[in-house]
């Protein structure tokens, strides 16, 4: 027989805990969640733990194992225990992120028309030219209501002191939204009572709030757009969560197959004939999305997309080319760029940032790989990195040939202590290594959506969250406000109201019926 | 809607079905063999005919066994029309088309799937009848859930239509091939195994009970005749291929004394032959025969849904396809 799991024994060593405070003491809004944990049952909470597994299994959210035995399929590992984001800290991610992401869509409408950051010597010329990311394809183009990164994920961590901070933009096509969404409907079922005692913000309306900003997108004059979701195909690791979009939205999911282009528009095969589109959120990269563009050899895209979008005939979101927003060069310049083009200061830092194009800095990295973090600047999902603390001698020298030899390609970042969260490992929790990767919408206004994504290093002492690197996810609770609690009991009693009225009428015509039959 | 999702939710619906009917017959058979004498053997052979896959089966089973019969049916990856592989290729399709169908059906096939996949891991199957059982249950629930989760517009109406296709091919070859296994023994007209095998023919349907509100006493013809003219039994096959015009016609829109293509002419044909159709005239002519011609038409059937939905249109006709 299990025992019941308390935290007892769990000790944050040194680590900022997104649970704890110190041993023993949780942070403020976590403390209803702890106590519910600890009143729990023998074996109870490794019963809820399973139970969420199966629900996962049962829907169908899973990603196939290749190689091995024929249709091995898992799902995405989680871990039930959420963490708690407590009203104050989620403000100032709230406020941060929306200036970073009004800031850098600035910057690329800049980069892709008269450059004024360059020519005002704020960042340099080279930075463009040699970034993998830049599309001389787009220079020029002026995407629909002048928006380009219509969907962002950002990562953010926390450091030792518990400081938040942006690790890296993705603004190509950022994944994961979905593992929130199902979390969050999983999490419900698990802890249905603390859940709502804690006045957790709500996310499901992330659907929503990503049609109206797809749809704002719309070409000028059509009333009731037709808004497509563009994925590679079902082989695509994240086709679950295009699918998944697409049926929450209430939109097609549309291969590249599916779509022509016929006089000047594009549309799509249906069995009435071809129909028109107006509205594609692609989950293809640039480099896929149209072979007469781009990519000669990709028959993922539509050949002649990019010449109706050029005539404004259908709206892309992300638009081609905001790559070159995320490049990790780039990302050192944020802070200047939100003052060049917002005069502000940036309210959520970024992370100190080594560029190893600057020789000074470069020379810095190359005596410090082991203590540095260095990333490629244009891979992600943790390839190309050198966690210099974890990493041999051999691995140094390796990586020091690379960077010598194409500087432009790395960046270097300090060793953070990243934060920890209390995670089930057995019989017990032990504390492991989280990021958060909340999501922004960017239509009429820019949205933030209330949570996000939160990944955990499973294995003990890990830095990589990354999924294909065998991270993991928690759901993440964003506590609101205190005054928002007032006004969210009283609608759920006016709700019970109304419904024991129809309860009412219900039994009132059942017995009519009875009388009639 | 999408050609490619409409070509997915029809061939969903039929796969699904498909594992249904196999499901239905074999376990018919497991309990058949427990009331016939040792002649019972050769009973697993018509299984095979039954299916159409014969040279698929003598490719890689050297006989007709309870054991290879049932493996190559049920959990055979090998055999494209196994439980296993139409459910592998049903939930396939079910991935593709998760944006269109209902969560609740889409859990509920692959939760369908799961069930015969997690099945065909053990070595023997305990309780045949228990298992063929829950996968009859979980096809049904898979059509009630379409039905009560789903709008009924055009995705709803593929499936039907894709599922009555489906139904009206597997009635025409159960009736066909039973039918010459059972008749031409003579011997057995009369005897108690004559009224066991009608009945487990009609079993093999879902058909029995059915049958017996309608006709009480079992006899040949009639049987034959329940299966493919009765108007009211959901699996004879007039009333599949009504079925299916009336989602083709919902489909297309167009009215029920004309047609607009190929494939609504084709079923129009197919279910006015039925509805004049003569029990006495059809035995006269050969039921072989009939059940042969019908098989055929229905697939000319299946080819013309095909031709005007799915197919990908190069751009220039599609000029004229969209007008």
């Amino acid at each position: 027989m299990k025992r019941t799991m308390k935290f007892t024994d769990y000790q944050t060593d040194g680590f900022y805990d997104e649970l704890f405070e110190k041993a023993g003491v949780p942070h403020e809004a976590a403390k209803p969640l702890i106590a519910k944990i600890e009143s729990l049952p023998p074996g109870d909470l490794h019963r809820r733990q399973q139970a969420a597994e199966a629900a996962f299994l049962q829907m169908g959210v899973t990603f196939t194992v290749y190689g091995s035995d024929e249709g091995t399929e898992k799902i995405f590992p989680f871990d039930i225990v959420p963490r708690v984001i407590e009203p104050g800290d989620w403000l100032q991610i709230e406020r941060g992120l929306k200036q970073r992401i009004e800031a850098l869509n600035l910057f690329i409408n800049d980069v892709y028309h008269d450059q004024n950051i360059i020519k005002d010597g704020i960042i340099p010329g080279e930075l463009l030219n040699s970034a993998d990311s830049f599309r001389p394809q787009c220079v020029g183009l002026t995407p629909q209501r002048d928006i380009w990164i219509h969907v962002t994920g950002t990562d953010l961590v926390r450091d030792q002191a518990g400081k938040l901070m942006v690790l890296e933009d993705n603004l190509r096509c950022p994944s994961g939204v979905s593992y929130v969404l199902q979390n969050r409907e999983v999490l419900k079922r698990t802890f249905p009572n603390v859940f709502q005692s804690m006045h957790v913000q709500p996310v499901y309306d992330y659907p929503n709030r990503l049609l109206a900003a797809l749809q704002y997108l719309a070409p000028r004059g059509v009333a009731e757009p037709t808004v497509v979701v563009l994925t590679p195909g079902m082989y695509n690791s994240a086709y679950f969560e295009h699918a998944y979009l697409a049926q929450q939205m209430g939109v097609e999911l549309v291969e590249g197959s599916d779509l022509v282009i016929q006089d000047g528009f594009v549309k799509m095969r249906t069995t009435k004939g071809f129909q028109r589109v107006d509205v594609i959120y692609r989950r293809i990269d640039d480099d896929f999305i149209d072979p007469k563009v781009f990519r000669e050899d990709s028959c993922l895209g539509v050949p002649g997309l990019m010449d109706v979008y050029r005539r404004g005939n259908v709206a892309l979101a992300n638009a081609p080319g905001t790559g070159i927003a995320d490049d990790k060069a780039v990302y050192a310049y944020v802070p200047q760029i939100i003052k060049y083009y917002l005069n502000q200061d940036m309210i959520l830092p970024n992370v100190e940032t080594y560029l190893c194009s600057e020789p000074n800095q470069l020379d810095f990295v190359l005596k410090n790989l082991d203590k540095l973090v260095v990333k490629a600047v244009n891979l992600s999902g943790g390839y190309g990195m050198l966690i210099g603390p974890h990493s041999t001698k051999k691995e140094q020298t390796e990586f020091a040939a690379q960077i010598r030899e194409c500087p432009r390609n790395f960046i270097a970042q300090p060793t953070l202590g990243l934060s920890r969260a209390p995670t089930i490992v057995g019989d017990d929790f032990e504390g492991r290594h989280v990021d958060l990767r909340p999501y922004i919408l960017y239509g009429e206004d820019i949205f933030v959506m209330p949570g996000g994504l939160t990944r955990v290093a499973l294995r003990k002492g890990s830095l990589v969250v990354n999924s294909s690197q065998g991270g993991g996810s928690k759901d993440t609770w964003v506590v609101a406000p205190s005054d928002g609690r007032a006004e969210q009991s009283q609608g759920a009693s006016s709700q019970s109201q109304t419904q024991s009225q129809t309860q009412k009428t219900n039994s009132k015509s059942q017995t009519q019926g009875a009388k009639d039959a | 809607m999408l050609s490619r999702t409409a070509d997915a939710i029809y061939w969903l619906a039929r796969y699904v079905e498909r594992a249904e009917n196999v499901a239905r017959f074999v376990d018919v058979n497991f309990t058949l063999a427990l009331d016939l004498p040792h002649e019972s053997a050769a009973q697993w052979k018509p299984m095979i005919l039954t299916t159409g896959d014969e040279s698929e089966f003598s490719d890689r089973y050297d006989e007709f066994s309870e054991e290879n019969v049932v493996k190559f049916l049920t959990f055979d990856r090998e055999n494209p029309n196994s439980i296993l592989s139409c459910l592998w290729q049903a939930r396939e399709n079910a991935r593709t088309v998760r944006d269109t169908i209902s969560s609740e059906l889409w859990e509920q096939i692959n939760h369908f799937y799961l069930l015969v996949q997690h099945a065909s891991k053990q070595t023997k199957i305990d309780s045949p009848h228990k298992f063929f059982a829950e996968i009859k249950q979980a096809s049904h629930l898979c059509t009630g859930i379409a039905d009560s989760t789903m709008s009924h517009g055009e995705p709803w109406q593929f499936a039907r239509l894709g599922r009555t296709i489906e139904r009206a091919d597997k009635t025409a070859r159960i009736l066909d091939v039973k039918y010459f296994m059972l008749l031409p023994k003579t011997d057995h007209v009369g005897s108690p195994y004559d009224a066991l095998l009608w009945s487990a023919l009609l079993k093999s349907a879902s058909a029995f009970e059915m049958y017996r509100k309608r006709f009480r006493a079992i006899h040949p013809d009639r049987v034959v005749e329940f299966l493919i003219l009765d108007q009211h039994f959901s699996r004879s096959i007039r009333f599949c291929v009504k079925g299916a015009e009336r989602s083709l016609r919902l489909i297309t829109g167009s009215e029920s004394s004309s047609y607009a293509s190929p494939v609504e002419r084709k079923l129009g044909q197919l279910r006015s032959e039925l509805d004049f159709a003569d029990i006495g005239e059809i035995l006269e002519g050969g039921l072989h025969e009939y059940l042969d011609t019908f098989q055929e038409n229905l697939n000319l059937v299946g080819g013309a849904v095909f031709d005007t939905f799915f197919a990908l249109k190069p751009v220039s006709a599609g000029n004229k396809a969209a007008s």
